[in-house]
């Protein structure tokens, strides 16, 4: 599988889920498109991984210096903290959602409207 | 982790230990004064923590310590940043206690989320690598988006509702731009990017240095929108005015301060050698920051309101001495653009806690935040409005305050980078500005009070936080000595 797929798959993704947040009334759709995007980005990360891999052990035949092998995981510890930091801010986000549902008994953010101009 | 790293990350353990103290104290303490106190003065052992490290890092070669991987470099610029979030955080903390009676049930997590944002926002200056940055980040905008809702008001709902949604969103964009440079540049290290940029690009790379482009202003976006700049300040207003009120100035200050570090660090070590026209994109959006910020505040009715959109518009101020910075990274010179933003930058920080201080007490007499009900405020509170006006009047940048001499070291900063018609956009938007602001202090001491009744005093500790600001204020504007030596120390050893 080439890069390239991997990465259109990404910003397609990605692209939805803005629209997603940008367009969308209710919170708890908001905060799915906002997960979608977080996916994407795990996504791109994951098939970076892969690709930095590969071309640092092109680089380096034959090397496994510790300086090599880091390279190798970074991208998927990275995608690892992307999904746990994602996971804590939704959990604060539904958190949120629900104080706000228990003050004005909706979850529609267009009715997010009470600051004066 | 070596004994070396744990050093490095003292200041953030004590601080991070201490809010864990301080939440726990909260399930037997009675008293939630004592909570506030004991923060303040816990607050002292990572500042003593910053000072040795100081000491270290002067007494080092290369005036840096590299730690835990080389993902965290302790330099006197990341010192400097860590001095002024704890000073803003232990004078918030003393004068929030007349507000936080209002939390009734949260104000244990008030203290202790205030602590941890903190860690997150010193972790933020000394971050030199892109999984840190990001968790720094997050560990900086989480408790204030929990902060933002805790009122349990309508309008407390909504602020943090509208943080919380735009805060993802601009995570989103800038992990994205992340990936995107990482991927193309094979590693997450700032120093190592900076290297791979330097080299031309590699021709079989799908995409090429369009992917770079596009995540280099994916990460510009995501800090733009901590920095609150235009086109990425549409949260600011709501959440100024929605949301508590020492929350708003933790927000305005430290967040802005801590944004404005990292975005620093990634320019100078990562993308120095990117060939782009940065001097020009940061010096029209710093134009646009500032014009809009002071046009729409004129119309402002609520004071946090008037104070988000002067936010904006510092944010434009601030952005001058980036533009400056950035047009003289090629032919070297910049240390000393850079140590002007650092100024401007902890004059912005006294100037504008002595502001929201002053709006807390205020706000305490009047129960509101509308402007017209400060009239006649300096005979009601002659303490408060003085204050006030001493903030304002730095704001506008009149001497003798802080501001008025970070904006002449600003705008000297840009007309030496070639940039005379921002510092000209500069000097305008600050007279423009002057109408907004000496519109509330004329109303404090001009006008007639609308009640003569009787309110309860502010407490001695945000009266003491108040004076001890607006002294700062007036201090640095009159020996900006005492401000220079600390910003020329820490503009030097940014470059490896």
């Amino acid at each position: 599988m080439d890069l390239e797929k991997f990465l259109i798959l990404s910003a397609v993704l990605f692209c939805i889920g803005i629209y997603g947040v940008l367009a969308r009334r209710n919170a708890i759709t908001v905060f799915m498109s906002l997960e979608l995007m977080f996916t994407a980005v795990t996504l791109a990360a994951v098939a970076m991984s892969r690709y930095v891999a590969s071309r640092q052990v092109l680089a380096n035949p034959g090397d496994a210096s510790e300086a090599v092998l880091q390279t190798l995981l970074t991208g998927q510890v990275f995608a690892l903290f992307i999904i746990v930091v994602a996971a804590a801010e939704i959990a604060l986000g539904l958190g949120i959602v629900i104080a706000f549902y228990r003050s004005r008994e909706t979850v529609d953010i267009s009715q997010a409207n009470l600051m004066s101009r | 982790m070596t004994v070396q790293d744990v050093y490095l990350l003292s200041p953030e353990i004590s601080l991070v230990g201490l809010a864990l103290l301080v939440m726990a104290m909260d399930l037997f303490v009675k008293r939630k004064a004592v909570l506030f106190l004991m923060a303040v003065v816990g607050l002292a052992l990572p500042v003593a923590l910053s000072v040795m490290l100081w000491m270290d890092v002067q007494a080092e070669p290369g005036g840096r310590l590299v730690g835990v991987y080389g993902a965290l470099t302790v330099d006197k610029f990341a010192l400097f940043f860590k001095f002024l979030v704890l000073g803003s955080a232990a004078l918030l903390l003393a004068a929030s206690l007349d507000y936080a009676k209002r939390l009734t049930r949260l104000q244990g997590e008030f203290v202790g989320l205030i602590l941890l944002s903190a860690t997150g926002m010193t972790l933020l200056a000394a971050a030199t690598e892109l999984i840190s940055i990001y968790v720094s980040l997050e560990l900086t905008a989480l408790p204030l988006i929990a902060m933002c809702a805790f009122l349990g008001s309508s309008r407390s709902g909504e602020a943090g509702l509208k943080f919380l949604i735009l805060s993802g969103l601009s995570s989103a964009l800038l992990l994205y731009g992340m990936t995107l440079v990482y991927g193309f540049t094979g590693s997450t290290y700032l120093t190592e990017i900076g290297e791979a940029m330097k080299n031309p690009l590699d021709p079989s790379v799908p995409f090429g240095g369009l992917v770079i482009l596009v995540g280099v202003v994916l990460m510009v976006a995501g800090f733009g929108f901590k920095i609150s700049s235009v086109p990425f300040q549409m949260w600011v207003p709501d959440v100024y005015q929605g949301a508590p009120t020492p929350v708003v100035a933790f927000l305005s200050v430290a967040s802005k301060a801590a944004g404005f570090a990292v975005l620093l660090r990634v320019f100078y070590v990562a993308f120095p050698s990117l060939e782009m026209d940065w001097a020009l994109l940061f010096a029209v959006l710093a134009a646009i920051s500032m014009t809009f910020g002071n046009l729409v505040a004129m119309v402002q009715t609520n004071v946090k309101r008037l104070l988000g959109y002067s936010s904006i518009a510092h944010a434009g101020y601030l952005m001058v001495g980036l533009a400056a910075v950035a047009s003289r990274i090629p032919n070297g010179g910049e240390t000393s653009a850079l140590g002007s933003l650092l100024f401007y930058l902890g004059a912005y920080t006294v100037t504008n806690l002595a502001a929201f201080f002053a709006i807390i007490g205020i706000a305490n007499k009047i129960g509101g935040h509308k402007i017209d009900d400060f009239a006649g405020m300096a005979k009601r509170s002659p303490l408060l409005a003085a204050g006030l006006t001493v903030a304002l009047v730095s704001l506008i940048g009149i001497p003798p305050t802080g501001l008025f001499i970070g904006k002449i070291f600003l705008f000297s900063a840009a007309v030496e980078s070639d940039l005379a018609w921002l510092a000209v956009v500069g000097v305008v938007n600050s007279v423009v500005s002057a109408y907004y602001y000496l519109k509330v202090a004329r109303l404090m001491y001009m006008a007639e009070p609308a009640s003569d009744e009787e309110t309860p005093a502010s407490s001695i500790s945000l009266r003491l936080a108040l004076i001890v600001s607006a002294l700062a204020v007036v201090a640095v504007g009159v020996a900006p000595r005492i401000l220079t030596w600390a910003t020329d120390a820490a503009a030097s050893p940014l470059l490896p």
